[in-house]
């Protein structure tokens, strides 16, 4: 069993991540994307960090750039105290072997002309673990670790099912013993029964194995089920985050607080008297983000101050810390809806 | 009271190079008028071609509508000719699909697309129609429509290219109007922006619609009767309330099972997924096709595929243990 512990196992820290905007003959550059634009969070050990927004807000971006798939314009990641940012390739790649990462898509992400055996087996010859023989050995145990017929081990990605093709991913991401899983989108592209068997799959895993994960995901509920804490991602930024009761059920962010009251549930005597928050308009061009707070032309909170200064992200946490980037953040509270 | 449309018996099929594939096997239900009825399941239930097949949308070859009646204004449907069918199709029964991208035209303006939605149906004048386009793209909420009507679709973002195929399909005052999967690609805030759209819109204009979602979420709260499809069966219909409260169906049990509910966290309460995999569509179903995933199957279940059948007033259950089943929600609730 693995506790959450108040051992910082991952610390991010104004973290950025800028995409150019290239036009013409010569790709000049015209502008950047700030999809990451300055995050800071940490992940304790033996946790799970709900990440949860809009597309296009950034929280894919933040899981890559934090295990280095895609470099950061800025900020540092330090895991178990050491800076990742700073670490050259191969240093990096040996690290990998600390960090896996489960995907979205289980139609896209394993290699149509390998067998399940080669797929789950290439993180252990990468870092070089083990003779051939263990390692079949240890494929064939991780197979069974998360529900496959060991003796699949042969066969092409195309004979399982989406359900079966994500525990093939998470048999591959657990191959080398991690201590970090950032599983982004594990089950959005799963049907709803699949869903379930993978979300307990994962927990099950999480205990049996001492993980600690990154869950980035777009359902709310499902997050709020798993997640020991939440951070909300709008346009690049945390805007909020804290424990998941404090995040769901005392929502300081507007943004939050709409979201939150925009989760179906599925039970009718409920949804007669739910009340959604219905946000006016558009989520904005990541390319041009509004000024000073990027929600403030959705808000029916903001003020002047809003259109003008980034609202500092602070704490207003009373036992548990609980984190808001929103200037007006005392007088939302209290006025959360529905749930 | 006769039904604004009834679907009799309906199968439809895809051939295939690996065989046949079975993805409508004899579906029936109505739909009133005014009604709001969701069609529940995942991917590969039929939730979709069954629509799609009584709009006369199902590509012939591979796919064909095999058998069946589709009862709508005094006409059956799938008698109807190719012309005939289509002025149905804009005028009367309108659909809106989970991607408007790919609906949309993309190299015409979005006010032209509306209007030659109207032009065909409607006797109007071209400054009539103009009017109208404008109008529409304000009920809907496109902000300076009668600019914007000038615009090409990728001027649009997601949400408000959704909002123009809502537009489209209302053109015409349509009795019946299919959403299927209409939020899906959509961001969340924008989701329940589109769903409070068509909510609204179909009461204010008494439109019959339909849901198709695999989201029992989402249906939770917006349709008065709920039908559950399982590889091509109809195996629950009831009204939201009992199909929630009174479930008689494992099926639909499971999915309810599969949802965390709502303070619920997973170190406590462990959600209880349906184990197994979805069936293979191209075997000819025999036994109830459910049975490999279902906790309650008994012998009978693998001998014979139960058939919808009454379990209370309004309520039909496809399963030679329903009552079984309710027994066990009863106890759950």
């Amino acid at each position: 069993m693995s506790e959450v512990t108040k051992e910082v196992l991952l610390e991010v820290r104004d973290l950025k991540k800028y995409f150019p905007i290239r036009r013409g003959l010569f790709r000049r550059q015209v502008g950047e994307i700030k999809a990451v634009d300055g995050v800071s969070f940490d992940i304790y050990q033996g946790e799970t960090l709900g990440l949860v927004g809009e597309s296009g807000g950034g929280k894919s971006t933040t899981g890559w750039t934090i295990i280095r798939d895609l470099e950061p314009t800025a900020g540092s990641v330090r895991f178990q105290g050491q800076d990742l940012s700073i670490l050259a390739h191969g240093e990096m790649r040996r690290m990998r072997r600390h960090i896996q990462m489960i995907f979205q898509d289980p139609y896209a992400s394993l290699n149509p002309r390998m067998t399940v055996g080669s797929i789950v087996s290439e993180p252990l010859e990468v870092h070089k673990i083990g003779t051939s023989d263990q390692r079949r050995a240890r494929v064939q145990e991780l197979l069974e670790i998360v529900g496959l017929n060991p003796g699949f081990i042969n066969r092409y990605p195309h004979e399982f099912s989406g359900g079966q093709r994500q525990r093939i991913g998470i048999a591959r991401a657990l191959a080398t013993n991690p201590t970090f899983v950032v599983a982004d989108e594990p089950i959005s592209a799963l049907d709803v029964s699949i869903q379930a068997q993978v979300v307990n799959l994962l927990w099950d895993l999480k205990h049996e194995f001492g993980l600690t994960y990154l869950f980035i995901a777009h359902d709310l509920s499902m997050v709020r089920y798993i997640s020991d804490r939440v951070a909300v991602m709008y346009l690049g930024r945390v805007v909020e985050m804290g424990s998941t009761e404090d995040v769901y059920r005392s929502s300081l962010h507007p943004y939050t607080q709409a979201l939150v009251s925009a989760i179906p549930v599925a039970d009718p005597e409920v949804e007669m008297t739910r009340q959604p928050i219905i946000l006016e308009g558009d989520v904005p061009n990541p390319a041009n983000p509004p000024s000073g707070c990027h929600f403030h032309p959705r808000c029916v909170h903001a003020t002047e101050i809003c259109l003008q200064d980034d609202p500092e992200f602070r704490n207003l946490g009373q036992d548990a810390e609980h984190w808001v980037a929103c200037h007006h953040a005392e007088q939302v509270q209290g006025q959360t809806f529905g749930n | 009271m006769a039904h604004l449309l009834e679907v009799r018996d309906l199968v439809t099929r895809f051939y295939t190079e690996d065989g046949a594939v079975h993805a409508v096997n004899g579906i029936s239900y109505t739909l009133d008028e005014g009604e709001s009825l969701g069609i529940v399941g995942e991917s590969g239930s039929g939730k979709t071609v069954g629509v799609l097949s009584l709009m006369g949308l199902i590509p012939d070859p591979p796919g064909r509508v095999e058998r069946g009646e589709v009862f709508f204004a005094d006409n059956d449907l799938l008698k109807l000719s190719a012309d005939q069918l289509r002025d149905i199709r804009g005028r009367e029964i309108a659909m809106i699909f989970q991607d408007p991208m790919t609906s949309l035209n993309p190299v015409l303006t979005v006010g032209y697309q509306i209007a030659e939605i109207m032009r065909p149906h409607l006797n109007l004048s071209q400054e009539e129609i103009t009017e109208r386009t404008v109008e529409l793209m304000e009920l809907v909420g496109i902000p300076n429509a009668a600019s914007r009507r000038k615009d090409f679709p990728h001027q649009f973002s997601g949400g408000q290219r959704q909002r123009i195929m809502i537009a489209m399909s209302l053109a015409c005052n349509p009795s019946v109007l299919i959403a299927d999967e209409p939020t899906t690609a959509l961001d969340v805030t924008i989701q329940a922006q589109i769903i409070d759209l068509v909510k609204r819109l179909s009461e204010q204009f008494g439109m019959a619609t339909i849901w198709i979602t695999h989201d029992l979420g989402v249906v939770a709260g917006l349709v008065n009767r709920v039908i559950v499809m399982y590889a091509g069966f109809i195996v629950e219909s009831a009204s939201v309330l009992d199909l929630y409260k009174k479930t008689s169906h494992p099926y639909t049990l499971g999915l309810l099972q599969s949802l965390p509910s709502l303070h619920a966290t997973i170190a406590t309460d462990r959600l209880i997924p349906i184990e197994g995999a979805p069936p293979d569509l191209l075997q000819a179903p025999v036994h109830c096709p459910f049975a490999p995933r279902c906790q309650f199957a008994v012998d009978q279940c693998w001998q014979e595929n139960p058939p919808l059948q009454r379990v209370a007033s309004n309520h039909d259950s496809a399963c030679w243990r329903w009552q079984d089943v309710r027994a066990a929600t009863e106890q759950l609730a």
